[in-house]
């Protein structure tokens, strides 16, 4: 396991959020939050409900824009720059209510999500090449919505929603993917296999996985490494076994700060 | 059959009455050209307003500036144009031969559209970063703007406007002005469906439904509504180059950035359904004959009615004709799972889904 | 350009464009009050914003041809203008308060091409204005001349802006329209009936309008076609003030009417409709640029 780290190290990690400071007119609701994350690993954050997880993420994909500190990815600082601009770079987020496009069929909502990186305007004057569609089609295997793929994503059940905006994201071949509750709204007997999906697009397509969660069990389950946040604060951050045990983690949760 | 077949038959319905048309009603000849024009207008319109969701009261610009600039480059290629314009066409003094006005339309046509084109570039680049609702409403001021603009140039007439060439008497101005409109719109309609093929529209169609989630997919939004809007001008300023050569004369605020026409490339659209290929082509047949049937009847009241009817059509029938039709026969629009290519290639173990259909 | 000359070397013209810009400027304000207020309470752009100005001002103007003083035309344009009002949100608009913005956008559109080429038919598309009756001073050895009704529909237009702040600050509805501004689906579980305070909200919308018209055919003039300026403006002094900032939209509204009395006055009579809607892009782009650096769009 990891040890905090000197931040003048050279190969840096993939994501380092450094003192980050968000307000929103008086509230604050991230102070100083620092976190990194290292290539091809899996990191949760938990924290209890309004303690700034999700916007912690907004701040990182480009939504909103930081009132201090840095954020750095792949050895650039990312902090001014806008959502799409970051998503080229491959940092994706998912959303926590699903984004998805509800009036094209599932495939187009796959071939909609191919990454823009390194491609030009020309190349979305073709339907899509047929490694791109083989493509799509394997990764709606992969969420398990192969029979569903020629449906309207809009007639989806908010889970199956779920699962294909997982797909997509995986679409566009980012580097790392920030998911916001994946695991919220899915049916309870579907769980382990989406945690199992997740642990498999991390090993087999090397994705680096920043996970919000709030199923403790799931958590602890998939990450290596996890942070807490409480009231726009880090809390504490550890492996799994050191947060189950942090008292701090236990009292935020319980409500006893 | 299925629907691509069914389409292919369409278009070639369509333009076969379209290539038979002079032939069919010989004196609705000017009108038919109109309509083939109008159709080039609503489905330029609505690969912004309606494939991408960004709804243009601007596209006149581009009508008027094809016009102007093929009317420049028509006489331009003869005549100096600012001695043209200032004897107000000339009359006796400008003449131009056959070979001439082939030569000034072969350069005028493509050129409106390449400059009108130009012009959606520069005018995207400055409002097409912001969302719908606002560019919108600076559409509809930079619309007016141009037109007074164009009002107050004396190289093109101002505001009295300027002649297109005139055809020497052996020439057979509508039948050549019908047979252009007609080409025009068999490009524009397969430009578009070739268009509408490609990931492009999958791409605009994005930002129309949710354009956050488009950028947060990382697309070049900005770049794609301004490759729309590009497009859009292209065949509107095409349109409105050969537009200013049917009507002969051009007027910065009757003909070329008239409001009117503005309006109805958006009515067209709409009434046919917006957000399809067929919609506005449909679209445009059914307001240009009403429009020809009615229009005269209303005297003077007609612009009343137009104001009226896109009241209508917005609030109670916003999905316009092809809206009508899916929902009356829904099975003519399902998805195309029915008639499918690809499925032979199912990956093994699909039947492993069947979980997530629980989900 | 010669004419920026002439406001070097006699300064005194510049006190009189502005005065005239503050005048006409405080009566923009008015009409982007309106447009302020639906759009933050309805979510609706209204487009017809300027054909309400537009009626207020024949309705003032069919009072003095009747033999009436038209300052009488104030309150009923306002009135009839109310009535008009409801009953267009009776009509029409109730059904696109909760569609999305595009719907309300050409809906509005389409009344306000109805509007204006009815206005264009009753009464012909000839430039009109109404003889107020008031007088005139004449300042600074008469170089510069204030017409009394201007300066009246200065105040007056303060005057109803005030009387707004206050309703909405303390009256029973006006407490309700700001509720629902704020969250119209809570606003119902309270028991605000939304559909009255979207009804009043579009109608008062119209009276301000109204009032605003009747002003504008005293003091300047009117014509069937004059309302797309007028949206116009009322649309870039929201932008640039914001919903729900009354100080800011009248000065924005101030500013705008005096930078549109220069521009008119160097660039000639005929560019200041031009200069006004270049001036809205370039307020939009220049918002646009601002945000950019926030990480936000113009939305």
């Amino acid at each position: 396991m990891r040890e905090k780290r000197d931040w003048q190290v050279q190969d840096r990690p993939l994501l380092e959020v450094k003192n980050l400071t968000k307000r929103f007119g008086g509230v604050v609701a991230n102070h100083n939050v620092s976190l990194f994350v290292e290539r091809g690993t899996i990191v949760g954050l938990i924290g209890p409900n309004g303690s700034g997880k999700t916007t912690l993420f907004n701040c990182i994909v480009g939504q909103y824009p930081i009132d201090e500190g840095e954020i750095w990815f792949e050895g650039e600082e990312i902090s001014r720059y806008r959502t799409a601009h970051i998503a080229r770079m491959g940092l994706m987020r998912t959303f926590q209510q699903t984004r998805i496009f509800g009036k094209m069929t599932c495939v187009e909502n796959m071939l909609v999500s191919m990454s823009e990186r390194r491609r030009r305007l020309t190349d979305l004057f073709t339907p899509g090449s047929r490694a791109d569609r083989a493509r799509a089609l394997d990764l709606l295997q992969f969420v398990g919505l192969y029979s569903k793929r020629h449906h309207l994503a809009g007639s989806l059940s908010f889970g199956q929603q779920k699962l294909l905006e997982f797909a997509m994201a995986l679409m566009s071949e980012p580097e790392m993917l920030l998911l916001d509750e994946p695991t919220a709204g899915i049916n309870p007997t579907l769980i382990n296999g989406l945690v199992d999906r997740l642990r498999r697009a991390n090993a087999e397509l090397g994705i680096t996985l920043l996970v919000i969660e709030h199923n403790m069990r799931v958590i602890m389950n998939l990450a290596e490494y996890i942070y807490c946040l409480a009231h726009g604060e880090m809390l504490a951050s550890g492996p799994p076994e050191e947060i189950r045990n942090d008292q701090r983690v236990i009292d935020a949760y319980l409500g006893a700060t | 059959m299925n629907r691509k077949m069914a389409q292919l038959l369409a278009l070639a319905a369509l333009f076969g009455i379209g290539l038979l048309g002079p032939w069919l009603a010989p004196s609705y000849i000017s009108q038919f050209a109109q309509l083939w024009l109008f159709i080039v207008l609503a489905l330029s319109w609505d690969i912004m307003g309606g494939q991408t969701g960004y709804n243009s009261f601007g596209n006149i610009i581009f009508f008027g500036i094809g016009m102007y600039v093929s009317a420049v480059a028509q006489v331009g290629l003869v005549w100096p144009v600012a001695e043209y314009t200032a004897a107000k066409g000339g009359g006796t003094e400008f003449v131009f031969n056959a070979d001439q006005i082939h030569a000034g339309l072969a350069l005028g046509i493509p050129l409106g559209g390449l400059v009108a084109m130009l012009a959606a570039i520069v005018l995207g680049a400055l409002l097409l970063g912001m969302r719908g609702h606002y560019f919108a409403i600076a559409t509809l001021g930079l619309a007016v703007a141009t037109a007074e603009l164009a009002a107050g140039w004396d190289y093109i007439g101002a505001g009295s406007g300027m002649v297109t060439p005139t055809l020497p008497g052996d020439m057979n101005g509508p039948v050549l002005f019908y047979y252009l409109s007609l080409g025009l719109a068999i490009v524009t309609i397969l430009v578009f469906a070739w268009v509408y093929s490609t990931r492009f529209r999958l791409a605009i169609n994005a930002i129309r439904d949710d354009e956050d989630k488009a950028e947060a997919l990382g697309h070049h939004t900005t770049r794609n509504k301004m490759t729309a809007w590009a497009i859009s001008a292209l065949f509107t300023g095409m349109a409105g180059a050969i537009y200013g050569n049917l009507s002969g004369f051009i007027d910065p605020h009757d003909i070329a950035f008239n409001a009117e026409i503005g309006v109805w490339m958006i009515l067209m659209a709409i009434l046919g359904g917006k957000g399809t290929l067929w919609g506005p082509i449909i679209g445009a047949i059914v307001f240009f004959i009403s429009k020809e049937l009615f229009w005269t009847y209303l005297l003077g009241w007609q612009r009343v009615a137009l104001g009226l009817l896109i009241v209508i059509i917005v609030v109670f029938f916003p999905e316009g004709i092809m809206g009508w039709v899916r929902e009356r026969w829904p099975h003519l629009f399902a998805p195309p799972h029915l008639d499918d290519e690809e499925d032979d290639e199912t990956p093994a173990g699909a039947d492993e889904d069947k979980e997530a259909a629980h989900a | 350009m010669q004419n920026l000359q002439l406001l070097l070397q006699a300064p005194v013209f510049n006190i009189q464009l502005l005065l005239d810009g503050m005048f006409i400027g405080a009566v923009f304000a008015l009409a982007a009050l309106g447009m302020a207020l639906v759009w933050g309470v309805m979510n609706i752009i209204n487009v017809s914003q300027g054909e309400f100005v537009m009626l207020g001002g024949f309705i003032a103007l069919m009072v003095a041809e009747a033999g009436f003083s038209p300052l009488l035309g104030i309150p009923l344009a306002a009135l009839v203008l109310f009535a008009l009002g409801w009953g267009l949100y009776k009509g029409v608009i109730w059904r696109i308060v909760e569609a999305d913005m595009f719907t309300s956008l050409l809906a509005t559109f389409g009344i306000s091409i109805m509007l204006q080429q009815l206005m264009n038919e009753v009464f012909g598309a000839d430039v009109r204005t109404a003889e107020s009756g008031l007088g005139v001073w004449f300042l600074f050895d008469g170089m510069v001349t204030v017409t009394q009704i201007k300066v009246l529909a200065f105040i007056l237009s303060f005057v109803i802006g005030l009387a707004l702040w206050l309703f909405l600050k303390n009256a029973r509805l006006g407490q309700a329209i700001r509720a629902t501004a704020q969250n119209a689906r809570a606003a119902r579980i309270l028991g605000i009936d939304t559909d009255k305070v979207y009804a009043a909200t579009y109608a008062i919308n119209a009276a301000l309008c109204g009032a605003a018209g009747a002003l504008v055919v005293m003091a300047w003039s009117i014509h069937p076609y004059m309302g797309l300026p007028y949206t116009l403006r009322s649309f870039m002094i929201v932008i640039v003030a914001g919903l729900g900032n009354l100080a800011a939209v009248i000065s924005a509204g101030l500013g705008l009417g005096m930078a549109e009395q220069f521009a008119g006055f160097i660039l000639g009579a005929e560019f200041q409709l031009a200069f006004v809607f270049l001036l809205l892009v370039a307020v939009l782009v220049g918002r646009q640029i601002a945000l950019a650096r926030k990480r936000q769009y113009l939305k």
